[in-house]
C-alpha cells in the first residue's frame, strides 16, 4: 500500500515537472514535448486495448481524424470544452457501433478489418463534404497557443495512465489476460468475452479520438488526407510495440526514443528517412518481439538467476 | 529462423548507427556566421512528395546554385554573403511541417523559411510564421481566401490565385468560343474529390452559367480511381463538345490514355494538374497538341525561356508549365528584396508588399499580398503549353480549336 501511494507521488510530482517544462523552453521544445506526448497517449491508449487482447488495430487515426474533425466542423459553433466533450462522445458511438460489429473477428482479419475502417471512415467524410457540404479543407481559428495544447495532452496521458493501471488491477484487467492467452478458455470460465473486449475498445477509441481533437487547432487548415493519414496507426504500433504493450509504462518507453529518433532522422537523413524506418520495424520485431520493458525484465531475471546459482 | 541471428542483426544494427551517426556529424560542423541561413520543411517523402519534387524542391535548389554561383545574396551594402541551407522533410504530415518550421526558427535561427508545398500545409504554418514575425511566400498554394489570409497573416504573399480565377478564366475561354460558333453550349464536367478539384468545380458551377454554358454531366471520383471509362463513355453520349475535368497526375495521365482508347474526341479537352508538366508531352508526344489546362507560359518572354533552359541544365528535367515558375519569381523577389533592404524581416516583408520587381514573370507586384498577374488557362501548342487567358494580356496565345483527333489510333 505504501508503495503505491510513493509511486503516485513520484509520478503527480514526474507531471508537475513536465507541465513546468514549457517556461524553460523555446518554442520548438514546446512542440517537441507537444508531439512526443501525443504519441505517449496514442500508444498507451492504444496497448489498453491491443496489448492485454493482442489484437494489432491499424485503426487509430480513424478514431483521431474524427477527433480532429469534429473539433474543425464544430469549432465555431460551440465553446471549446464543449467541442472536446462532443468529440469524445462522437469516437466513443463510432467505436461502439464498429466494436460492436467487429470484435468477433480475431487474428488478421481483425488487423486488415481495422485498417479498411480508417480508410472507410476517410472516404465518408471526403463523400460527405463533397456531396452535401461543397468544400473539402475546413478552418480552425482557435486562439489555442501549443503550451495550453500539450498541457491538455499531458492531462490525457495522465489519465490514460491511471485508467491502464487500474484496470491493470481490477477483475475487468484479469479477464482481458485470459482473453489474451486463449479466448475458449476465458469462454468456459465464464467470462463475458465480447462485452471486456468492447468496453476496452471503446476505452481506447475514445482516448485516441481526444488527442485528434486536441492537436487539431495546430494545423490551421485540415483535409481528409492530412488528418487521416495511415502513418499515424503504424507508428502508434511500433511505439507501443517496441515499449511492450502488455507494461503499463512500455508504450511511453516505446513512443519517446522513436519520437525522438524519428525527429533526428527527418532532420540528418531528409532522403532517407523511409528507408530507415523500414529497417526499424523489421529490427524491433525481430530483437524485441515482446518490447524493450520486458526485455530488461528478462536481463535482469537472468543476472538474479546467475547471482543465485553462484 | 536462424538464417538472421539475434546476435548479428544486432551487430549490423550498431554498425549502421555509428556510420549514421559519423556521417550527420559532419554535416553539422560548419557553422560560421559569414552566411545567410535559409530553411525549409517540404515534402520530401509521402504522398506530397511528387508535387514537391517537380514544382518546389528543383526551384530552391537551383535559386540557392545560382545564388551562390553569384557569391551568394547581396546586401544593401553591395557586400554578399552565401546562402546556407537548413532543408528537413515533414514527410507529407502536417504536424511535421508544424514542428519542422518552429525548430527552422528557434533551434536553427534561419533568417528567412521558404515555403513549403501545398495548400494545407502553407496554412498549417502560416499563423506560425506570423507569430514569429517571419514572411511567408506561398507559392505552390492555391486558395480563394487569399485576401483574408493576407489580411490575418499580413507577412503572408499568395502567389498562385485561387480556384475560381482558374475556373472563371475557363468559362471565359469556353463562353467565347461558344459565342464564335466553335463548340455548343454543353459541359462534360468530371473532378476529383480532393481539396483542388472541389474548389475549381464549385466555380465553375456558377461562372459556367454565367458564360451562357450548360453543364450537361457533373460528376465527381475518388482520389485513387484508375478506370474511367464510364465517366469517359457518358461524356461521350452526352453529346458536349467540351469536355473538362479537374484532375490530378495520375488521373490526368489516366484520362489521356483512356480517351484515346475510347476515341474520345472532344473539341475542348481539359485536364487539371499535371498537364503542364514536361513528363505529360514526354509521356503523350504529339497526342499533347491541343490540350488545355492551368497555366501556361509566355514564349516571348526571354527572361523566363532562359530560366527554363538553365533549370533544365541544372536540374537534369524541365521545369513544369504551372507553378515552377512563380515559385521561382517568388524567390527572386525575396532575393531583391534583401538586396534593397537587408536581412531585418519586417522590411523586407514590407517591401515584398509594397514593391516591385523584375522577375522571370517580367514586372511583378502584389496586390494585397497576391500575385494577380497570372496566366489562367494554356494550351499545349507544337510541343510547348502556351498561355491562352486573360487574352487581353501581352503574350497570350490564340486558341486552336477544334482540338485535333488523337493520333496513332
Amino acid at each position: 500500500m505504501t508503495r503505491t501511494i510513493i509511486g503516485f507521488v513520484l509520478v503527480g510530482l514526474a507531471l508537475l515537472a513536465l507541465a513546468f517544462m514549457p517556461t524553460q523552453l523555446g518554442a520548438y521544445g514546446v512542440g517537441l514535448l507537444l508531439g512526443m506526448t501525443g504519441y505517449v497517449t496514442l500508444a498507451s491508449a492504444w496497448a489498453l486495448f491491443s496489448g492485454p487482447t493482442r489484437y494489432i488495430s491499424l485503426a487509430t487515426v480513424a478514431f483521431f481524424g474524427i477527433g480532429a474533425y469534429t473539433v474543425a466542423v464544430l469549432s465555431e459553433a460551440m465553446p471549446y470544452p464543449l467541442v472536446l466533450v462532443t468529440a469524445g462522445l462522437i469516437g466513443l458511438g463510432v467505436a461502439l457501433v464498429v466494436g460492436l460489429a467487429t470484435l468477433r473477428l480475431a487474428g488478421v482479419y481483425f488487423v486488415i478489418f481495422s485498417f479498411g475502417l480508417a480508410e472507410l471512415v476517410r472516404q465518408l467524410v471526403t463523400w460527405y463534404e463533397v456531396n452535401v457540404t461543397g468544400t473539402l479543407g475546413r478552418y480552425i481559428f482557435l486562439p489555442i497557443s501549443a503550451t495550453e495544447i500539450y498541457w491538455q495532452l499531458l492531462g490525457l496521458a495522465a489519465i490514460t495512465l491511471l485508467i491502464g493501471w487500474w484496470i491493470s488491477r481490477s477483475r475487468i484487467g484479469l479477464a482481458l489476460k485470459v482473453i489474451g492467452d486463449d479466448e475458449t478458455v476465458a469462454a468456459h470460465t465464464g467470462i463475458d468475452i465480447s462485452r471486456v473486449k468492447l468496453a476496452l475498445f471503446a476505452i481506447s477509441a475514445t482516448i485516441i479520438t481526444l488527442v485528434g481533437a486536441i492537436q487539431a487547432p495546430r494545423w490551421t487548415y485540415i483535409e481528409p488526407a492530412i488528418v487521416f493519414n495511415p502513418t499515424v496507426s503504424f507508428l502508434t504500433v511500433i511505439m507501443a510495440l517496441l515499449g511492450g504493450a502488455n507494461r503499463l509504462w512500455g508504450p511511453m518507453l516505446g513512443a519517446i526514443p522513436l519520437f525522438l529518433l524519428f525527429e533526428w532522422l527527418s532532420a540528418n537523413f531528409p532522403n532517407h528517412y523511409s528507408i530507415i524506418l523500414g529497417l526499424m520495424f523489421i529490427a524491433i520485431v525481430f530483437i524485441v518481439p515482446r518490447g524493450v520493458v520486458a526485455l530488461a525484465e528478462d536481463l535482469f531475471k537472468r543476472a538474479r538467476r546467475k547471482e543465485a546459482a553462484q | 529462423m536462424t538464417l538472421i541471428s539475434r546476435r548479428n542483426a544486432l551487430r549490423v544494427l550498431g554498425t549502421a548507427v555509428t556510420l549514421l551517426a559519423g556521417v550527420s556529424a559532419a554535416a553539422v560542423s560548419a557553422q560560421d556566421r559569414s552566411s545567410v541561413k535559409i530553411g525549409y520543411a517540404v515534402s520530401i517523402t509521402g504522398g506530397n512528395a511528387g508535387g514537391a519534387g517537380i514544382t518546389t524542391i528543383p526551384n530552391y535548389r537551383l535559386w540557392v546554385h545560382e545564388v551562390n554561383e553569384a557569391g551568394g545574396l547581396e546586401l544593401p551594402d553591395g557586400s554578399r554573403l552565401p546562402i546556407e541551407v537548413v532543408e528537413y522533410d515533414d514527410r507529407s504530415s502536417a504536424e511535421e511541417v508544424v514542428r519542422a518550421v518552429e525548430r527552422l526558427v528557434t533551434q536553427d535561427e534561419v533568417d528567412f523559411v521558404l515555403s513549403p508545398w501545398g495548400t494545407g500545409f502553407n496554412l498549417a504554418v502560416a499563423p506560425l510564421l506570423d507569430r514569429f514575425g517571419y514572411p511567408l511566400i506561398a507559392s505552390a498554394a492555391v486558395t480563394d481566401r487569399a485576401a483574408e489570409f493576407a489580411e490575418r497573416w499580413p507577412g503572408s504573399f499568395w502567389l498562385l490565385g485561387g480556384g475560381a480565377d482558374y475556373a472563371g478564366a475557363l468559362a471565359g475561354v469556353l463562353g467565347e468560343a461558344h459565342a464564335a460558333g466553335d463548340i455548343n453550349a454543353d459541359v462534360a464536367i468530371i473532378s476529383v474529390a480532393d481539396g483542388f478539384g472541389i474548389d475549381l468545380v464549385n466555380a465553375a458551377r456558377e461562372t459556367f452559367a454565367e458564360a451562357g454554358l450548360n453543364i450537361v454531366m457533373d460528376r465527381t471520383y475518388p482520389p485513387g480511381t484508375t478506370d474511367f471509362s464510364p465517366m469517359i463513355n457518358e461524356a461521350q453520349a452526352s453529346g458536349a463538345d467540351s469536355f473538362v475535368a479537374f484532375s490530378y497526375p495520375p488521373d490526368t495521365f489516366a484520362l489521356t490514355q483512356q480517351a484515346q482508347v475510347a476515341a474520345f474526341n472532344p473539341d475542348v479537352f481539359y485536364l487539371g494538374v499535371g498537364t503542364p508538366f514536361p513528363t505529360y508531352i514526354g509521356a503523350n508526344g504529339d497526342n499533347a497538341e491541343g490540350v488545355l489546362s492551368l497555366g501556361g507560359i509566355d514564349t516571348s518572354n526571354a527572361a523566363l525561356m532562359d530560366y527554363r533552359q538553365r533549370h533544365e541544365e541544372f536540374i537534369g528535367q524541365a521545369p513544369d508549365f504551372w507553378a515552377s515558375q512563380m515559385t521561382y519569381a517568388g524567390l527572386e523577389m525575396l532575393e531583391e528584396a534583401i538586396r534593397r533592404v537587408g536581412l531585418d524581416r519586417e522590411a523586407v516583408a514590407n517591401e515584398l508588399s509594397t514593391g516591385t520587381f523584375t522577375t522571370i514573370l517580367g514586372e511583378t507586384t502584389l496586390e494585397d499580398n497576391q500575385l494577380r498577374d497570372l496566366w489562367w488557362t494554356g494550351q499545349w501548342q507544337d510541343g510547348v503549353f502556351v498561355a491562352l487567358e486573360p487574352s487581353d494580356r501581352d503574350g497570350a496565345s490564340e486558341i486552336r480549336l477544334p482540338k485535333q483527333p488523337w493520333q496513332g489510333q
